[in-house]
């Protein structure tokens, strides 16, 4: 049994095709093709739902992606859980578990109902009136309170098992909703032979004529039709029909992102198949046809489950075979509304009454209506509502007062007629204009390529719709190029013409305080919450919209804004133009993380840079650090090593014996040609002329603005060739910065960059025997300190491998750097670490480096540097040249600021207690019992413990700090403070005779 | 996202292809250690940042790597022309002034500064 709702003969599902599905754990039947919505009603369930602050009972509003009520948690399995779901749009599948949310502990007993009575302590605006006091109650109280009220569902705990897909694709046309309007608007941009897209966010095409019976079209039934000629669209060759498909943004220049829910409605989960697909279309001419929203009445107690649109109405019965009550009330201000009383009345369902708030409605379907018995009273209203968990009677009256009258219903259709969906339009930038006459905001000026047809665009005839449709379709596919074939004419009629429609609130939601008459249903907004935004002093819709959080649910007002709007206006005294529209945001409808990230997570969501000797660093048990994208050895822990020990080890190693370190990752850029010296030295500080070829040097490169940028050992291997190392995470924004001034401000200089990073493999072989370990390696190359003196570089051989080798170091011992292209670097690693393992010296990472290179005062740009300091502050005033005539910031050195005195300078620390190691990052000052807020004399940039000193070192930017030296100065804790005295920034070896080995 | 012509690949690309490089046509000074504190601010710090259209550079990082210039509208994101570095900037055709029929809130609220 299918539901006691369902009637035989209607609709177009298949009663032998059934699907099981539970609802808060009980099990329904449902037929193939029901929404989670179709199937719920078919059961006579209407009650689905606590609304979000007053936990009113609410039921399903509408039948398609607009609706605010029905959001259900919808799950496969533990991990396959969405909440939130809107059970309009779900498809039900076999299996499927449905649960309800926002109520504790049942959905027909709720104790968050209570809310509702304590409404007047909730007016609009209350969350920024209340909670202010005392400041003390917001940690313990306030915000734990609302952070469990705030959201409706529950997130799910487990991981996505999912997969989704992204596509990329260029179409001549994108027709977006294949109803009426959309589907003659592809068949016609088709059959020119244009490229063409056409989606549409249910499951068949149709659009409105899912609901609408009457409308025929190349005289044959509207669905009908549309299936068919849905069918023989996909069937070309030059058209791709998306259905289960949301063009949810519109963004620049005509890019278009639709999201295809590919599984969400099968039983049996296809594990090849995405849940769903992000299609990223760049369309040469875009057609938005998506159609109408109708909008519901704004009267007193509006919200009752069993008030629904009257267009929801017909597509339970016409499209799903299921009446959502059996006696059902019609309320409305639009002509549209009848049409579901006919349907209903002629399908067997009692319709009491149509109340209609309009003096006139149109002649036509009065005549119908009283051909077929139904009660019309024009000129009335709905003034309010009963029933507890569901709708069971209204109380009409007649506009302007008078008596009431109370009508059993246990359904509610109503309607206050139709908003055109200029979503897509809007999010294109496109300006919409107000049209007083039928009081809805169109289309009006375009800014991108793109044409609205249909109701969207407000053409509410159907032969219009369709000659707008088909000439649109032809205008796009020609302007886009299309050259071919026939033109398409097709003829249609609706049963009845439509008229009517309303904004706003209507009578009977009265000026009252106290009255709840909805306009949005998810955020719970009420008419009086917009007066009283008004009468506080909101005059913006923006301010007003955010103060009541109007049109801010998830459904972002698709049925609430224009109500809102009149109300506001109304209050204002404005008219609605004046008063202004909120601006439409993407995305249309809720899409989900899995579809914007698609294949971008795990090991997919950043790539991991490895170096050519990550393997053998791996199978020595190296721990890694990220250094941008690379993984870096940090350490090399032996069996029961920690950290600390193992970088003491590698420290005492390196300056005993020796160490090998993979340097591969440093920025490498290789530049060439005639002009490479006159280049160098415009972007770095230091001159390049006068070194020879076979020589290296330090280099700062600076901003314009005079502040370090990045520094690097440079080697010159030729007149014309350098070959310049970075910083590891500098490298590309080193090359960015170099090919900006040599294509832009000295293009006249005949120069080559090439990166060239990752070509090279880097060895650095530092120690007392690094030259005793490489030496019997090399070919070529004389390591004698005569023939390749510190600093220095040269072309040879090494394991029988071209190489280049740099005589430098960053640890202050006669060290080499082994350059050898990258598919040879494990190889001579190997080769290296043969040698030097039996002489006892170590593989070292990057804790161990930075340690050794803090013992020599050796600065790291971007640690002990931070975009404020300048050569002279970093003590490097040595490597600024005097004599160059220009360099990139050689001004911005001048700055008045950048030579004051005062500035703060790199020095070192030496914590009085030699034990204690200070935290980098942490202030220095020089009272320590200053009151607070104390005077700040800089931060502690670096800070080690020095196996080789025996004790801590630090360095820091202090305040005026090399005139400092000897003085004793504070760094205060939260626990203590520490004494610290300045020092120079050299902690070892002085002399720097070690170099020499 | 964007669409940009690299008139060094003659091709309509993806914004993604490409970078930002600020404005265009601020020619570092010849004499650059010379100039002026004024001077200075004027060509490192002080920028337009204009309502309508801005020239601005833009590099095919992700393509041929070469800096071009552009012309784009900041209020539509369209690009009106993009060029070769070192050519002048285009001559461009008054923009048709937007009717008064504009009912979104960015624009009310320019009307009521």
């Amino acid at each position: 049994m299918s539901g006691v709702n369902r009637i035989s003969g209607a609709g177009r599902l298949t009663p032998a095709r059934t699907a099981r599905f539970t609802f808060d754990g009980r099990t329904l039947t449902a037929l193939e093709g029901d929404t989670v919505a179709s199937a719920l009603l078919s059961h006579d369930i209407h009650l689905v739902g606590r609304s979000f602050k007053y936990h009113r009972p609410r039921g399903i509003l509408s039948a398609g992606a607009e609706e605010p009520n029905a959001l259900l948690d919808v799950s496969r399995d533990a991990a396959r859980r969405q909440p939130n779901v809107r059970a309009t749009v779900q498809e039900v599948f076999d299996g499927m578990k449905v649960a309800s949310q926002n109520r504790w502990p049942s959905l027909s007993f709720d104790v968050g109902s209570f809310n509702d009575f304590l409404s007047p302590f909730f007016a609009a605006g209350f969350y920024y009136k209340t909670f202010m006091w005392p400041k003390a109650a917001w940690h313990k109280l306030y915000e734990p309170f609302i952070r469990r009220a705030a959201g409706l569902g529950v997130t799910p705990t487990e991981p996505d098992p999912d997969h989704y897909a992204s596509r990329y694709v260029h179409c001549d046309v994108l027709v977006v909703g294949a109803g009426v309007a959309g589907l003659a608007a592809a068949l016609a941009a088709a059959k020119a032979g244009a490229k063409v897209i056409v989606c549409d966010e249910q499951g068949e095409v149709g659009g409105a004529l899912h609901h609408d019976i009457g409308t025929v079209i190349d005289g044959k039934p509207g669905y009908g039709w549309a299936q068919q000629t849905g069918k023989a669209l996909a069937a070309m060759d030059n058209v791709t029909l998306l259905t289960r498909t949301t063009a949810f943004g519109y963004y620049n220049h005509n890019f278009v992102a639709l999201v295809e829910r590919v599984t969400d409605h099968l039983a049996a989960v296809d594990e090849t198949l995405p849940r769903e697909r992000l299609w990223q279309v760049r369309a040469k001419k875009v057609i938005l046809a998506n159609g109408s929203i109708e909008r519901h009445m704004v009267f007193a107690n509006n919200d009752r489950p069993g008030i629904m649109l009257a267009s929801a109405g017909r597509t339970y019965l016409n499209h799903f075979g299921v009446a959502v009550g059996k006696r059902v009330g019609i309320y409305t201000a639009h002509d549209s509304a009848y049409e579901a009383a006919f349907d209903l009345k002629r399908a067997g369902v009692a319709v009491p009454v149509i109340v209609d708030c309009r003096q006139k409605p149109g002649e036509a379907v009065l005549e119908e209506a009283r051909n077929l018995g139904i009660e019309v009273l024009t000129g009335h209203s709905v003034v309010d509502t009963s029933g507890k968990l569901r709708v069971a009677s209204i109380s009409v009256a007649r506009n302007g007062g008078g008596g009431q009258r109370k009508i059993a219903v246990d359904a509610l259709l109503v309607s206050a007629g139709w908003t055109p969906s200029v979503h897509l339009f809007s999010q294109s930038r496109g300006k919409v204009k107000f049209d007083a006459a039928t009081e809805r905001f169109l289309p009006g000026i375009y800014a991108q390529e793109c044409l609205s047809v249909g109701a969207c665009n407000g053409t509410d005839d159907l032969q219009a719709t369709i000659d707008e449709a088909l000439a649109a379709g032809e205008l796009a596919a020609r302007a886009a190029g299309a050259k071919g074939g026939a033109q398409v004419a097709l003829n249609g009629r609706n049963a009845f013409e439509w008229t009517g429609g309303m904004i706003g609130a209507a009578e009977g939601a009265g000026a009252d305080k106290t009255v709840k008459a909805f306009i949005d249903f998810q955020h719970d907004v009420c008419a009086k919450d917009i007066r009283l935004a008004v009468r506080e002093g909101m005059h913006s819709i923006e301010h007003i919209k955010r103060f009541t959080t109007n049109g801010m649910a998830s459904d972002q007002g698709k049925l609430s804004n224009m109500h809102g709007l009149a109300i506001a206006a109304e209050a204002l005294g404005k008219e609605i133009p004046a008063v202004g529209l909120t601006t439409f945001r993407q995305p249309y409808t809720p899409v989900t993380f899995g579809t914007i990230v698609s294949h971008s997570r795990g090991s997919l969501f950043d790539p991991a840079r490895k170096t050519p000797m990550h393997a053998w660093e791996e199978a020595q048990g190296a721990e890694f650090e990220d250094v941008g994208n690379w993984k870096r050895a940090w350490f090399y822990p032996k069996a029961g090593e920690t950290m600390h020990e193992a970088v003491a080890r590698e420290c005492k190693t390196v300056r005993e014996v020796a160490g090998v370190f993979d340097a591969s990752t440093l920025g490498k850029i290789e530049v060439v040609g005639p002009d490479a010296a006159k280049f160098l030295n415009l972007m770095y500080t230091n001159a390049w002329d006068n070194l020879k070829p076979g020589r290296c040097r330090y280099g700062i490169m600076l901003r314009e603005d005079g502040f370090i940028y990045d520094d690097g050992v440079v080697g010159r291997l030729a007149e014309d060739r350098f070959h310049v190392t970075t910083t590891t995470g500098g490298a590309p924004r080193v090359l960015q910065h170099m090919e900006d001034y040599l294509q832009t401000e000295f293009p006249h200089l005949k120069v080559w960059l090439t990166s060239t990073t990752e070509q090279w493999a880097v060895i650095a072989v530092q120690g007392p025997k690094a030259r005793e370990i490489i030496a019997p390696l090399v070919e070529g190359i004389d390591l004698s300190n005569e023939a390749l003196p510190h600093m220095s570089v040269a072309e040879g051989r090494i394991c029988g491998v071209p190489a280049r080798l740099f005589r430098m170091s960053f640890t202050g011992e006669l060290g080499f750097e082994v350059n050898v292209p990258a598919d040879y670097g494990q190889a001579v690693w190997e080769a290296i670490w043969a040698r030097a393992e039996p002489m006892g010296a170590c593989a070292y990472g990057t804790e161990t480096m930075h340690v050794l290179r803090a013992e020599k005062g050796y600065i790291i740009v971007g640690q002990d540097t931070d975009g404020t300091v300048t050569p002279d502050d970093a003590g490097l005033s040595w490597a600024v040249s005097r004599k160059k005539p220009d360099f990139v910031g050689i001004r911005g050195l001048k700055r008045p600021d950048l030579v004051r005195d005062g500035r703060k300078q790199l020095v070192g620390l030496l914590t009085k207690d030699p034990k204690v190691v200070l935290e980098e990052g942490a202030q220095i000052v020089a009272d320590p019992n200053e009151p607070k807020p104390m005077t700040m004399l800089g931060h502690v940039t670096s800070a080690y413990w020095s196996p080789n000193c025996g004790r801590s070192i630090a360095m820091a930017l202090v305040a005026g700090g090399r005139a400092r030296l000897g003085q004793t100065l504070y760094v205060p804790m939260a626990d203590r403070t520490i004494a610290v005295e300045v020092s120079d920034m050299v902690f070892f070896d002085k002399e720097g005779g070690r170099l020499n080995g | 996202m964007l669409l940009i012509y690299c008139p060094y690949c003659e091709e309509e690309r993806s914004e993604l292809e490409f970078r930002n490089g600020g404005d265009a046509h601020i020619a570092r000074p010849t004499n650059m250690a010379e100039i002026s504190d004024e001077e200075f601010e004027a060509y490192f710090f002080l920028r337009d940042n204009p309502k309508g259209v801005i020239f601005e550079r833009w590099r095919h990082i992700h393509g041929c790597g070469r800096f071009f210039n552009a012309a784009r509208d900041t209020v539509s994101d369209r690009f009106i022309a993009t060029y070769r570095a070192g050519e002048p900037k285009p001559v461009l055709d008054a923009e048709p002034k937007t009717p008064a029929t504009v009912e979104t809130y960015e624009a009310l609220e320019g009307a009521a500064q």
